[in-house]
C-alpha cells in the first residue's frame, strides 16, 4: 500500500468480479451530506466530520464516492499511532482522513469539511506548552557569556 | 426474555399447521356440502347454455351498475379500495409469494414493496373508513351483527400488524412478525364459518344466479 | 496475569505511558468513538472522558463454548485500538489466555473478586446447564457452571454475555437441548447484562461495549433483547446494501444465477436479514473486507434467539417451519367427506320432511294466526 494514498484498494474488486460494480445509490446520499456541510462551514465557519465507517456501503460505493470528490493539491501524514493519511479531495474544505493503526490497518475513515483537518493542528495543550519547549531547545546564552553567537 | 422469539417460532410451527387444517377441513366441507346439495334439478328445456351466462354475471355482479353505485357511492368505491389493496398485499408481496412457493412451490411475479407499502395504508385508512361508515349509518348499525364485527377486526388486525411489522414499529421484531401470522392464523380458522367464505362462495353464487337465468334466457 | 488491586491510574496516563501522544490520543478517540457506533461529533467528548476513565477488573467465564468469541476478539481487525483497550482492562481471569493453572488460576479469580468488590466486569461466553440439569454436563475446578457463575456475579458491577451462548443459550440450547442450556440472562436477575449477540460477534462490538464503559463508566443503551442499540439497532435488512434489490423485487433464486451475479437481494436463498439486528452490514468482518451477504451468502440470523431451530438457513423466512402439503392435502380430504357427509344429512332431512308432510287446511293456518 503506498504512503500517502488514503483510498488505495481497501475494498476494491478482485479480478474474479472484473464486472463494474453496481451503484446502491448510498454515494449520492453522502455526497449531498457533504453539500450540506459545506454550506455550514462558509456561512458559519462549524466543522463537520463523517464517519465512512458507519456507512452501509456495498462495494464499489466508497470508490464510487472517492472518484467524485477527486483529489486535490495536498497530501499530508501525521504519524501517532500509525500512520494517518490526509488527502485533500477536489472540493476546497473538503479532506478524507484515513485513520490507520500500527499496522496498517484502517481504524477509521473520515471525510473531515473543514478548513483544515483537525489532527494537522497542533493539540491546545501541547500549544500551551510550546514555548517552554522551544526554550529548552535553544542554546543557552546567558550561562556562558564568552562565547560568539551562532552565525545561522 | 427470548419470549417473543420462541412466540414466532410458535406461529410459525405448531400454530400454523392447526390453523391451515382447521381451515382446510372447514373450507373443503363448506364447498363440498354447497356442490353436493346443488339446485334443485330443473327438467325445463333449457333456452341457453348456463356457463356463458354463469361466467358473464360472475362478472356483471363484481362490478357494480350504475343505479347501485348512485345508491351507495361509499360502498362501492371504498369496498373495491380495500378489497383490492387487501389482494394486492396478500398476493403480490415477495414474502407471500415465498410462502406459497415454500408450501405449494408455485409462484408468480411481485409488486415493488413501496407499492404494497402504499397499497397496504390506502387498505388501513379504508376499513376504518368503512367501519367508521357503518358505525354512523343508521340503517347499516342497525343490521350489523358481533359477526360483522368480528370479521372486521380480524381482517384489520391482519392488515395493521403487517403494515407495524414492515415498518418495524413494534419491539422486537419477532414479535411484530409473529403478531401478524397469529392475525393471518386467526382469520384462516374463521374463515370457513363466518361470511368471509364469500372469498369463494360470491362467485360460485354468481355463478349459479346468472347460471339460472342464463337457462331461461334471461340477461342478468 | 496475576490477581491485583486495580491501580488507581487514568486511561489517559495509561496511554502517555505508552508514549501515546496528543494528537494520538485524538486519533484513539476518533476511532474509539468509531467503535462505539457513536457520531464523530462525539468524540472531543469521549476525549475528555477517556482522561479520566479507571481502569476496570474482567473476569471472564468460559462455559459451554466453542472458543469462538474469544478467537473474534484476539484475532480482531484493529489490534491498535483493541491492544489498547484490552491493556487498559486487567484481564484478570480467563482460563484460555491466562498463564496460571489450577488452584492458582482460581485464587486469581477469587482474589480479583475480592479487591474489586462491587466495581468488576464479568464477561461470560458459552451456555449454562441450568440449575435443575445435571451439573456434570460443564464444570470447571470441580464446580458447576451455575455455581460458578453465580457465585462469581454476586459482587460483580455488570455482566456481559458474549456470543448467542451466552446471551440467549445458541447452540447447547438447541433442541433437544440435552444439557439443560439457559442463558446468562435466564440466570442473573438482580444485575445488569449487557447481550452481545453474535457466533461470534463482530470483535469491534466487544471491545465497543467494553469501551462504552471504561469512557461512560456505565453499560450502554439497550434493546428488547438487552443487546446494545448503538450496534443492534437496526437490522441487517435495514441497512443491507442490497436492500433496493428488495424494494425492487429484484433477487437472486439461486446461488449461480444471474440475479446471484449481479448481486441482488438473498432474501428467496433464506436470508434472515429482515429479522436480524446485528453490526455486520457497516463493520463488517475480517479487516473491513466484506461480510456474509457482500460474499453472497444468506444472513443465518446468528444473534439471534433459537437461531438454530428457527428454520432452514435456505429457506426463506417467510416458509412454514413444519407444515407439508400433504397434511393440507389430508385436512381438505377429510373436509370434503364431513362436507359430503352434511350434505347427505342435509339430503336425508328434506326426504324426512317430505316423506311425514301432512298437508294443512286453511283453517288450521287461521287458528295458529
Amino acid at each position: 500500500m503506498s504512503g500517502l494514498d488514503p483510498i488505495a484498494s481497501q475494498s476494491s474488486p478482485g479480478p474474479a468480479c472484473a464486472k463494474a460494480p453496481r451503484d446502491h445509490g448510498h454515494a449520492l446520499s453522502i455526497l449531498h451530506q457533504i453539500r450540506h456541510a459545506l454550506g455550514i462551514l462558509i456561512e458559519t465557519g462549524e466543522e463537520t466530520r463523517i464517519d465512512l465507517n458507519a456507512m452501509p456501503f456495498g462495494p464499489g460505493d466508497l470508490e464510487r464516492l472517492t472518484d467524485v470528490l477527486g483529489r486535490g493539491e495536498v497530501q499530508a501524514s501525521v504519524e501517532a499511532l500509525g500512520p494517518t493519511l490526509i488527502q485533500e479531495t477536489a472540493i476546497p474544505g473538503v479532506w478524507l482522513v484515513d485513520y490507520r493503526g500500527t499496522e496498517d490497518q484502517r481504524l477509521t475513515l473520515h471525510i473531515e469539511i473543514a478548513l483544515t483537518p483537525e489532527i494537522l493542528r497542533p493539540r491546545p495543550e501541547d500549544l500551551a506548552e510550546s514555548i517552554a519547549t522551544l526554550d529548552s531547545r535553544m542554546p543557552r546564552r546567558d550561562l556562558e557569556p564568552g562565547d560568539s553567537p551562532p552565525t545561522s | 426474555m427470548s419470549g417473543s422469539m420462541e412466540f414466532l417460532l410458535w406461529t410459525k410451527g405448531p400454530m400454523f399447521d392447526i390453523a391451515m387444517v382447521i381451515f382446510a377441513i372447514g373450507l373443503l366441507a363448506r364447498l363440498a356440502e354447497i356442490f353436493l346439495l346443488g339446485r334443485a334439478r330443473n327438467y325445463a328445456e333449457p333456452r341457453a347454455g348456463e356457463w356463458p351466462a354463469g361466467l358473464r354475471t360472475m362478472l356483471t355482479r363484481t362490478v357494480a351498475d350504475r343505479g347501485t353505485f348512485e345508491r351507495a357511492p361509499f360502498n362501492v368505491v371504498v369496498g373495491w379500495i380495500w378489497h383490492l389493496g387487501f389482494l394486492a398485499a396478500l398476493l403480490l408481496f415477495v414474502p407471500h409469494i415465498e410462502l406459497a412457493k415454500g408450501l405449494f412451490g408455485i409462484s408468480w411475479p411481485a409488486l415493488p414493496n413501496p407499492v404494497v407499502d402504499f397499497l397496504t395504508a390506502i387498505t388501513l385508512l379504508s376499513l376504518v373508513a368503512t367501519l367508521v361508515h357503518r358505525l354512523n349509518h343508521p340503517v347499516k348499525r342497525r343490521i350489523s351483527t358481533i359477526e360483522d364485527y368480528l370479521v372486521w377486526t380480524v381482517v384489520f388486525m391482519v392488515v395493521l400488524t403487517g403494515y407495524l411489522a414492515y415498518h418495524r414499529m413494534v419491539n422486537p421484531y419477532p414479535l411484530a412478525l409473529g403478531m401478524h401470522i397469529l392475525s393471518a392464523e386467526i382469520l384462516l380458522i374463521l374463515l370457513p364459518f363466518t361470511k368471509l367464505t364469500h372469498i369463494l362462495t360470491a362467485f360460485i353464487a354468481r355463478w349459479y344466479n346468472g347460471a339460472a337465468f342464463g337457462r331461461k334466457g334471461v340477461q342478468s | 496475569m496475576a490477581a491485583r488491586k486495580t491501580p488507581e491510574k487514568t486511561l489517559g496516563e495509561s496511554l502517555r505511558d505508552h508514549g501515546l501522544s496528543r494528537r494520538g490520543f485524538l486519533k484513539f478517540c476518533a476511532a474509539t468513538t468509531s467503535m462505539m457506533a457513536l457520531p464523530p461529533s462525539l468524540a472531543p467528548a469521549i476525549a475528555a472522558a477517556l482522561e479520566t476513565a479507571k481502569r476496570p477488573s474482567v473476569i471472564w467465564l468460559s462455559f459451554q463454548e466453542c472458543t469462538g468469541c474469544t478467537e473474534s476478539l484476539t484475532r480482531s481487525h484493529a489490534p491498535t485500538l483493541e491492544d489498547l483497550i484490552l491493556d487498559f482492562i486487567s484481564l484478570d481471569y480467563h482460563h484460555t489466555l491466562q498463564a496460571a493453572a489450577g488452584e492458582a488460576a482460581e485464587e486469581a479469580r477469587l482474589q480479583a473478586m475480592e479487591a474489586n468488590k462491587g466495581e468488576y466486569l464479568v464477561i461470560v461466553d458459552g451456555s449454562i446447564p441450568g440449575p435443575d440439569a445435571n451439573p456434570g454436563f460443564s464444570t470447571v475446578a470441580g464446580h458447576s457452571n451455575y455455581q460458578t457463575l453465580m457465585e462469581t456475579v454476586e459482587h460483580a458491577a455488570a455482566v456481559i454475555a458474549v456470543g448467542t451462548c451466552a446471551a440467549f443459550g445458541g447452540i447447547p440450547q438447541a433442541k433437544p437441548n440435552p444439557t439443560g442450556a439457559m442463558s446468562v440472562m435466564d440466570l442473573v436477575k438482580d444485575k445488569p447484562v449487557v447481550n452481545v449477540s453474535g457466533c461470534p460477534p463482530i470483535p469491534m462490538v466487544i471491545t465497543g461495549v467494553l469501551a462504552h464503559y471504561l469512557v461512560f463508566g456505565r453499560l450502554p443503551e439497550l434493546d428488547s433483547y438487552g443487546r446494545p442499540l448503538a450496534f443492534y439497532g437496526q437490522s441487517i435488512h435495514d441497512r443491507c446494501y442490497r436492500r433496493p434489490f428488495y424494494d425492487r423485487g429484484l433477487f437472486a433464486e439461486s446461488f449461480d444465477d444471474e440475479g446471484a451475479k449481479l448481486g441482488w437481494c438473498l432474501y428467496r436463498l433464506g436470508c434472515k436479514g429482515p429479522s436480524t439486528y446485528n453490526a455486520c452490514a457497516t463493520m463488517k468482518w475480517n479487516d473491513g473486507t466484506s461480510w456474509p451477504i457482500e460474499s453472497g451468502h444468506p444472513c443465518l440470523g446468528c444473534s439471534e434467539p433459537s437461531f438454530w431451530d428457527a428454520g432452514g438457513f435456505y429457506e426463506p423466512l417467510s416458509v412454514p417451519l413444519t407444515l407439508r402439503p400433504e397434511t393440507l392435502l389430508q385436512a381438505g380430504a377429510v373436509g370434503a367427506v364431513v362436507g359430503g357427509g352434511l350434505a347427505a344429512l342435509a339430503r336425508k332431512k328434506v326426504k324426512d320432511a317430505a316423506g311425514t308432510r301432512q298437508p294443512v287446511t286453511v283453517e288450521e293456518l287461521e287458528q295458529k294466526l
